[in-house]
């Protein structure tokens, strides 16, 4: 079959079995546009910003299982991108970001439109190629697929210049079934040698616990982790990325750890003599103060990415593979072993563990004539039966989400955990939504973060994508005014929100419906009414208590148990 | 501790400045790096020179590793290994007493001195980096006009050996 650079481009994309492609046209694409205008098996979702185009496809991965794939010009259209590219880097999302190029012949001569966006995105993106020939196009695409969705996952970039995707020039193509690649191999099966130490030192333990990632939920291990746990009836804690690998409502989990963790989860950390790591990085965030981090603790670390293992944290018993493949292996030998935990000391560990969990350290005040955000998200969690999918932005509401929306299951939470990115939460959210049409989907933001893509609440409009929008409204850049309160003299810097728009007025402008609630009566009934307009996109705008902080806090530099508690919690 | 990492690399372009730019996005250190194809023209062969605790020199390995474009790698340090350097360097040699000294410098450190003018001498000295290092030293105050380096180049010695 002859077809040219452009149609290859598009049929691959077919036989990929890719469904949906969010992009931006632009001159570079322009015959890519051509011909996806030509069919109408890919659907194409039009964004309004390329930066959105990579945090919807990144929303969609997160919750589809399938590779998200991008679609952008070359120059501003590549740079707009690079957020969403680096946000998924970090967070280890599969992606494809197929991005057009200036003409081969003026590459490097600050042609219109041009950046060097195989320069630009090296450093945020897991592998990138530039196609030099429309003959390259199929298997340069097969292997961005399989990068992107194999081994720790991450978003690959494929640049494509405008003549290589030429109408007039016809080449062979053939679908890729498989590729190879000498270079790249990783290892899915875990070395059976140190699968049978971490299971005789955890079965040796005395106060084990388990420290769960994001690479529970990439790895679709949710299953074998919960079965693991509630067999060895161990505690389980989670990272911002790991929630919903266990059952957040079940006894044995102990809440999200790190900066802002319960007390509950972090002093099981600082006091465990075996931590069971499961596709955890150990980040900054997470282990606070390094030198003190589980001073006690042997550490059994299992990754699929080897350069997360000793990466800031020295482990005793490293496992490289994929962690179902691993667990699912650890539960064989579980299965079939004599030796069990010793049920005395597991006992007493728990003792202890209720001890802390008795300060109820997310507690708030639920008197308050002001809305309490944690209040809005308890609501938000009832009222959805905790089955909602839920995208956050970055700040103080996505610490509340984090910790009072319990999720019982996996790839329900998506936020942008490693890079941290304002402007997430809404093109994410119309991902989800379009992998999961008829499921709830909220976006849980602040007025500060929903400002920075807010433009897509025209996307939303234009695809009927029926998001509900939980805006926490303090009117403060509130994670950056609650570190100028502790660290700064309480001199708020630049943290103040003035000006803001009437969201009701902007929601009802861009076609959707938008309510504004100022007192806690209220909060429950808007929240019902939005959820009861299943066809709608309601804008909830909760004008909250502007003083409110997360609890409890690791300030930077202390160790895990050295929290501040909210004046709420029971001190012991 | 100086360690010294062969590296196998895709001959592509960028793979250069994968390895260049890891290093300088993580903040590692490179001492020296040289780089050229292989006998299979699909294959680069790098040397690269870094200093670090051993900490460092693992999360160095496991990134390198990591590069998709990176085929295989060995840490030469872990293993008896041959270094080797090549060195041009041009001084100033205009009175008889400089064209002497730097003669026999030469002759001792059994280098070969590439090309004359009336006032300079070029030298070419092959060795491992503290050699190259001494013929410096040793060079007292003879002004040097100019020093080209390539990098350390190193192979296992015996059998062991960085091949697909």
């Amino acid at each position: 079959m002859e077809l040219s650079g452009a149609e290859i481009l598009v049929q691959f994309l077919k036989d990929e079995g890719v469904e949906c492609v969010f992009g931006y046209p632009g001159g570079s694409v322009l015959h890519i546009y051509d011909e996806l205008y030509k069919q109408d098996e890919i659907k194409h979702i039009l964004v309004r910003h390329e930066q959105a185009a990579a945090h919807a496809a990144d929303g969609y991965a997160r919750t589809s299982g399938k590779p998200g794939v991008v679609l952008v010009t070359s120059g501003p259209g590549v740079t707009n991108a690079v957020t969403g590219i680096a946000t998924a880097y970090m967070d280890s999302i599969p992606m494809v970001v197929i991005t057009g190029q200036v003409p081969t012949a003026v590459i490097g001569s600050d042609a219109f439109q041009e950046v060097d966006t195989v320069g630009i995105t090296r450093p945020c993106s897991k592998h990138n190629f530039l196609v030099k020939d429309a003959r390259d196009i199929a298997s340069t695409l097969k292997k961005a697929f399989h990068l992107a969705t194999t081994g720790r996952p991450g978003p690959v970039v494929v640049d494509v210049p405008k003549d290589v995707t030429d109408p007039g020039v016809k080449v062979p193509y053939s679908y890729p079934e498989t590729i190879s690649m000498r270079s790249y191999n990783p290892r899915v099966k875990g070395n059976a040698r140190q699968i049978r130490r971490a299971v005789s030192l955890i079965l040796s333990a005395k106060r084990p616990i388990i420290y769960s990632g994001g690479g529970v939920i990439l790895s679709g291990a949710a299953d074998s982790l919960t079965e693991l746990a509630r067999m060895l009836g161990v505690p389980v804690t989670s990272t911002l990325m790991g929630l919903g690998g266990y059952p957040a409502t079940d006894r044995q989990f102990l809440g999200m750890l790190g900066m802002h963790g319960t007390y509950e989860a972090n002093m099981a950390m600082h006091e465990c003599d075996v931590l069971i790591a499961i596709g955890a990085r150990f980040d900054d965030r997470v282990t606070g103060k390094i030198e003190q981090f589980c001073p006690d603790a042997k550490i059994v670390h299992i990754d699929i990415d080897p350069a997360s293992i000793s990466k800031t944290v020295k482990v005793d018993i490293p496992i490289v593979g994929d962690v179902d493949s691993v667990l699912t292996e650890m539960l064989q030998l579980l299965r079939n072993s004599d030796s069990a935990l010793d049920q005395e000391e597991l006992k007493l560990w728990w003792e202890l563990i209720e001890r802390w969990r008795a300060t109820n350290c997310l507690a708030y005040d639920h008197d308050s004539e002001l809305i309490k955000p944690q209040f809005v998200i308890e609501k938000l969690w009832e009222i959805t039966g905790g089955d909602a999918f839920i995208t956050t932005d970055v700040g103080q509401h996505q610490m509340w989400a984090a910790q009072f929306y319990r999720f019982d299951k996996p790839n329900r939470f998506v936020t942008s955990g490693g890079l941290g990115t304002m402007g997430f939460g809404l093109p994410a959210a119309m991902g989800v939504q379009i992998a999961n049409p008829g499921s709830s989907v909220a976006c849980i933001t602040g007025e500060g973060s929903i400002q920075m893509c807010i433009q897509e609440l025209s996307t939303c409009f234009q695809y009927m994508l029926p998001l509900k929008i939980i805006n926490l409204n303090n009117r403060y850049l509130g994670m950056v005014r609650q570190w100028q309160e502790f660290f700064y003299g309480s001199r708020y810097s630049h943290s103040y929100m003035d000006a803001l728009p009437d969201f009701v007025k902007l929601a009802e402008s861009y076609g959707h419906v938008g309510i504004c609630i100022q007192s806690p009566a209220d909060v429950e009934g808007a929240l019902r009414e939005a959820f009861s307009m299943k066809d709608r996109l309601v804008f909830l705008d909760f004008i909250t208590d502007q003083t409110e902080n997360v609890y409890p806090m690791i300030a930077a530099g202390k160790a895990h148990h050295e929290m501040e508690m909210s004046p709420k919690s029971v001190l012991i | 501790m100086r360690h010294i990492i062969s590296i196998l690399i895709e001959n592509e372009a960028g793979a250069l400045s994968r390895v260049a730019g890891l290093f300088s996005a993580r903040g590692y250190n490179i001492e020296s790096l040289s780089v050229a194809p292989t006998e299979d023209a699909s294959l680069s062969r790098m040397t690269l020179v870094t200093r670090g605790s051993e900490q460092i020199i693992e999360q160095i390995t496991k990134q390198l590793n990591k590069l998709v474009d990176v085929v295989k790698l060995l840490d030469l340090t872990e293993g008896e290994h041959i270094e080797r350097e090549i060195m041009l360097i041009k001084v100033r040699a205009a009175s008889n007493g400089e064209r002497e000294e730097v003669k026999r410098l030469a002759d001792i450190f059994r280098g070969h001195i590439l090309d004359v003018s009336r006032v300079t001498y070029t030298v070419e000295l092959t060795g491992d980096t503290r050699k190259l290092d001494s013929f410096i030293r040793a060079l007292g105050d003879i002004p040097i006009l100019e020093t080209v380096r390539c990098g350390s180049m190193g192979i296992p010695r015996g059998e062991r050996s960085l091949h697909l």
